[in-house]
């Protein structure tokens, strides 16, 4: 790893203007450093060329004037997102082959402001998944070596089938991996029900999933309308903030996008907030929960009161119930918004004797167990007869889970405060194979932030006593992501920045 | 509805008289430059798959964005059938798998539509307007077209309709009949092609109806329904009716029972087919579409539309009647198409001068009919201008020409002299109707002089001074003037 892929977005971008180094160096850097570490299967399509191409515009753009905020800087994007011309495929089968001839809005704001695109980031099938394991092209693994595990065997491991390596949790997988391991300065990533936030907790990085409706989703595959955002994973709560700066804005293509302008985020990070009101919320607080997990939370707190805010407690009464609404709901949407993929126009295409058929088998055989599971779930929950009993219910408690976060800020609450994950991350092959619940208790503290459509950082606040990292989530006011990267920034001045692992898998 | 009415249409079964309750749900194309959530093109015609934009081919990402052209044609709609206009509607996802759906499912509004109850009056005869309630209106994405006939072993798809606006406009089951449902749809098209929001050609598809059909004995519950999809004809709408009455009659009366479904009109056999049963029926799993908020309307909004409405065929017809003093029946048939009124206002009208309303609208709904429909077009694109028009309708009223002359003229107008100044025909052909009480004279004394007995008996018969006109019109090639030749008859036959 040289010194070029250790620096943080907001160094390389103040190097770059100074033209210290080129985008040319950097991207080289992180493209040989992507080579190197193929064994952590982070991105599945590397798009070395017009990697340097884009970086030779950007050189040229910066010895001039008019270079844009992120002009030169290489990152890397996750195959949800489409690129024209790149390959796109949500890490599906159904989508084998799939390039589309558009650019997503957020990955155009990203090129329109001079970023490299390294390539394309692994990911769970259709963002479905906790762990990157359901993804077509096989799992990711972490940079984070597993407790008592060597190098060597990691590394041996990494050429295997990975098990027993850490997961960098999921959706997100890849980005979180890559963006850990140092293969790109930041990425994009995009969060249904946490799909940002707990692949930052296990990978000791920064996501933030900002507000519903603050980021276009106009071309990204969709997995869940109502509760899917972009947002970024980086190294630190200001690369964060720079890389949204960019990520998000208006954009008629969405009719759900916010029209309001985009603030300044960055200027947030270093604003005080001495006086702010911090919530933490009992009903966050589980049964069994481990006891690190509980000092991590309170340290959490100190840090906030210790840096001039006040921490009350707060309820949140119907968040038991967010986790089985989320279930219905997202696998809803995903029930009609994957109907497109049908062998018919592009994909996969498995012939059939009939357009029953072809749709059977190329269904059956271009979806994995864990999309056809939510399928199923979805079209149940659909149902004539079910969909009172199931999808309207959920709605309802939408609703109220919403009204419970509107309450607390009502009540003149700043932003609330809790765990990002119940634990630290776990082993690939460790989770939810027989009982898929087991992985869905993941998200048990990420989804009512989705439900409410709110703003959610998670920042790394320390390790565990295995040595793996840990995060805190903080919940803001609707399109108040500015105070949550000025508190995400305390946290990480507070916490001390993570020490990121050495490559052993180089 | 007014049980003479319901008396006057019932249908005769063996074992006595049945009434037959039709409600039709209409599906009219939006007329719009793109589609309702796309900005692909919605030209008829164009080549397979040519106004396929990346939302209608449903490429991964894709969002749809509302049309506000599509919005207003409906509020425009629901305004010209005095209805409730919502303003908040919400747009569902109706799911099912077919080739020509790309989406794998149909944006429509399932829950909450943009338009509510309203009514239209149907002149099934001018006399006796009918009243129609209107159930609601909604807006929705139409499906691609799948071609079956283009290979032997697969089906092709054009997806050029995908994604184009449609009104679906459901009526409650006020009609009594195939007449009343016929003149439903014809009033509901003139008034569609009159406010501009839909074409309603029938023959490009895009006007169709399903036509939902059961029958009762009179006085009793309501039977239940089959519902027969996708009649694109206002003929066969009727002839469907029909047919499905009568099977629904014998059913019953053969002891057996109607069953809820969706059936098939075939017009070439003159029957209707089981498509599928209740039980086989889809379940869509309707739910609110994610993708679009609820569609909120401002009164501002609404208010410009109303304020820009057209007057609408009941007005105009009330007015016609009010102002040229037509018939209830002229002003019916004159109103049915906008453009046709137009032109009978643009004739009577022209250059400023008021002309005898009833004599033009004569000539509208007769030689220029007739002319119009041997072309196949429509009266005003017949090819006739209204200047023309009231050309030759001051010609007669000037005395210049008669009425035989300027029908005459007419047919040349239609023909080789396309485009003429009727004055100047007049002058070209040498018709100019002889005044001339000399000429008049001498033809009237040659007759009488070649015709003695029958003058000796017109002076008891004064039936026989038309025959004398006949022949003395015939000797003057037409061109007499009619009234000059029968006052100089009368005079010189002593009548």
């Amino acid at each position: 790893m040289s010194d070029l892929t250790s620096l943080t977005l907001a160094e390389a971008r103040d190097r770059l203007k100074s033209r210290t180094i080129s985008s040319a160096e950097i991207t080289r850097a992180h493209l040989e450093a992507i080579e190197r570490a193929k064994g952590l299967n982070a991105f599945i399509a590397v798009t070395a060329d017009k990697a340097l191409q884009m970086a030779e515009a950007s050189d040229a753009r910066l010895a001039k004037k008019g270079a844009g905020p992120l002009e030169g800087l290489p990152i890397g994007i996750k195959d949800l997102y489409a690129t024209e011309g790149v390959h796109t495929q949500a890490c599906s089968h159904i989508l084998d082959g799939f390039k589309p001839v558009y650019e997503s809005t957020v990955t155009g704001n990203l090129w329109r402001d001079g970023a490299v695109m390294l390539g394309k980031l692994n990911m769970d099938e259709f963002a479905m998944g906790s762990s990157n394991e359901t993804s077509y092209y096989g799992p990711v693994a972490s940079p984070w070596l597993p407790p008592n595990w060597s190098r060597d065997r990691a590394r041996a491991a990494t050429s295997s089938d990975k098990r027993g390596l850490l997961t960098p949790g999921g959706s997100s997988g890849g980005s979180a991996s890559a963006v850990a391991a140092r293969l790109c300065l930041a990425a994009t990533a995009s969060d249904t029900g946490g799909s940002i936030r707990q692949p930052a907790a296990f990978t000791g990085i920064v996501g933030i999933k900002p507000t519903y409706g603050r980021c276009s989703r106009y071309g990204m595959v969709a997995f869940a309308s109502s509760l899917d955002q972009a947002g970024p994973l980086a190294r630190t709560v200001r690369d964060a903030a720079i890389m949204l700066g960019s990520m998000a804005g208006p954009d008629p293509k969405d009719s759900t996008c916010s029209p309001s302008p985009v603030p300044d985020y960055e200027a947030a990070i270093g604003r005080s907030i001495k006086g702010m009101k911090i919530g933490v919320p009992k009903e966050y607080r589980l049964e069994g929960m481990s006891t690190e997990i509980d000092a991590l939370w309170s340290r959490g707190a100190e840090w906030l009161r210790a840096a001039g805010a006040s921490v009350v407690d707060v309820s949140l009464p119907h968040t038991p119930y967010a986790l089985p609404a989320y279930y219905i709901v997202a696998p809803a949407e995903a029930s009609s918004n994957l109907a497109r993929y049908d062998g018919v126009r592009y994909g996969l295409r498995e012939p059939g004797a009939d357009i029953l058929d072809l749709y059977e088998k190329t269904r059956a055989r271009g979806f994995g167990p864990e999309v056809r599971r939510r399928l199923m779930i979805g079209t149940y929950v659909l149902s004539a007869g079910y969909y009172d009993a199931y999808y309207v219910r959920a709605q309802k408690i939408r609703t109220l889970i919403k009204r419970d976060f509107e309450r607390v800020f009502a009540d003149g609450v700043d932003a609330v405060l809790t765990p990002a994950t119940p634990t630290a991350a776990f082993g690939i092959g460790e989770k939810g194979s027989d009982n898929p619940v087991e992985m869905y208790l993941n998200d048990i503290f990420t989804v009512t932030v989705n439900m409410a459509g709110l703003p959610g950082l998670v920042a790394p606040a320390g390790l565990s006593s295995e040595g793996l990292p840990l995060g805190l989530q903080l919940i803001g006011r609707p399109f108040d992501e500015e105070t949550l990267f000025a508190l995400g920034e305390t946290i990480e001045q507070s916490a001390g920045r993570v020490t990121l692992p050495d490559p052993w898998w180089a | 509805m007014a049980t003479d009415r319901a008396s006057a249409k019932l249908i005769k079964g063996a074992t006595g008289d049945w009434e037959v309750i039709v409600g039709l749900e209409v599906h009219a194309q939006v007329t719009s430059r793109s589609k309702l959530f796309s900005a692909a093109a919605t030209a008829f015609g164009a080549e397979p798959n040519s106004h396929v934009s990346l939302v209608d081919a449903a490429m991964p990402g894709m969002l749809p964005v509302i049309n506000r052209e599509c919005v207003a044609q409906a509020v425009r709609t629901g305004l010209g059938l005095k209805a409730q206009i919502n303003r908040r509607s919400t747009f569902d996802r109706k799911n099912y798998f077919y080739p020509d759906l790309p989406q794998g499912y149909q944006i429509s509004q399932y829950k909450s539509p943009i338009v509510g109850e309203g009514e239209i009056q149907v002149d099934l005869t001018p006399d006796h307007p009918i009243t129609v309630g209107i159930e609601r209106l909604h807006l929705e994405q139409d499906a691609g077209k799948s071609l079956h006939d283009q290979s032997p072993t697969m089906s092709f798809v054009d997806l050029n309709r995908s994604g184009v606006a449609l009104m679906e406009i459901v009526s409650k089951p006020d009609m009594r009949s195939a007449e009343e449902a016929k003149a439903y749809v014809g009033k509901l098209r003139t008034l569609l092609r009159y406010i501009g929001s839909s074409d309603g050609d029938m023959e490009k598809g895009n006007l169709r109806a399903d036509v939902n059909v059961s029958v009762r004995r009179p006085g009793e519950a309501l039977g239940t329904r089959c519902e027969i999809k996708n009649v694109n004809s206002i003929r066969f709408i009727g002839q469907a009716i029909e047919v499905e009455a009568r099977r629904q009659v014998a059913l019953i009366e053969d002891g057996g029972a109607v069953e809820q479904e969706t059936r098939l009109f075939d017009p070439a056999r003159g029957e209707t087919r089981s498509l599928r049963s209740k039980e086989e029926a889809h379940d869509y799993r309707y739910f609110p579409d994610p993708d679009l908020l609820p569609l909120e309307l401002d009164v501002a909004f609404i208010d410009a539309l109303a304020a820009d409405l057209p007057e609408l065929p009941d007005a105009k017809r009330a007015r016609f009647i009010a102002d040229y003093g037509l018939s209830p029946y002229d002003a019916s048939i004159l109103v049915a198409e906008r453009e046709t009124a137009n032109f009978f206002e643009d004739t009577v009208n022209h250059g400023g001068a008021r002309r005898d309303a009833k004599a033009v609208a004569n000539w509208l709904m007769g030689d220029i009919a007739a002319q119009a429909n041997a072309q196949g077009v429509a009266v005003a694109d017949a090819g006739l201008s209204s200047a023309s028009l009231a050309a030759l309708v001051d010609l007669i009223g000037e005395g210049v020409i008669s009425g035989k002359i300027a029908k005459d003229l007419l047919v040349r107008l239609f023909a080789d002299d396309r485009g003429a100044d009727p004055r100047v025909l007049v002058e070209t052909y040498g018709l100019r109707q002889v005044t001339d009480t000399g000429a008049i004279d001498s033809a009237v004394d040659a007759v009488i002089a070649a015709n003695p007995d029958k003058a000796e008996q017109a002076k008891t018969k004064p039936g026989m001074l038309g025959w004398f006109v006949g022949q003395v019109m015939k000797s003057t090639g037409g061109k007499a003037n009619p009234q000059a030749v029968s006052d100089t008859l009368k005079k010189r036959l002593g009548v």
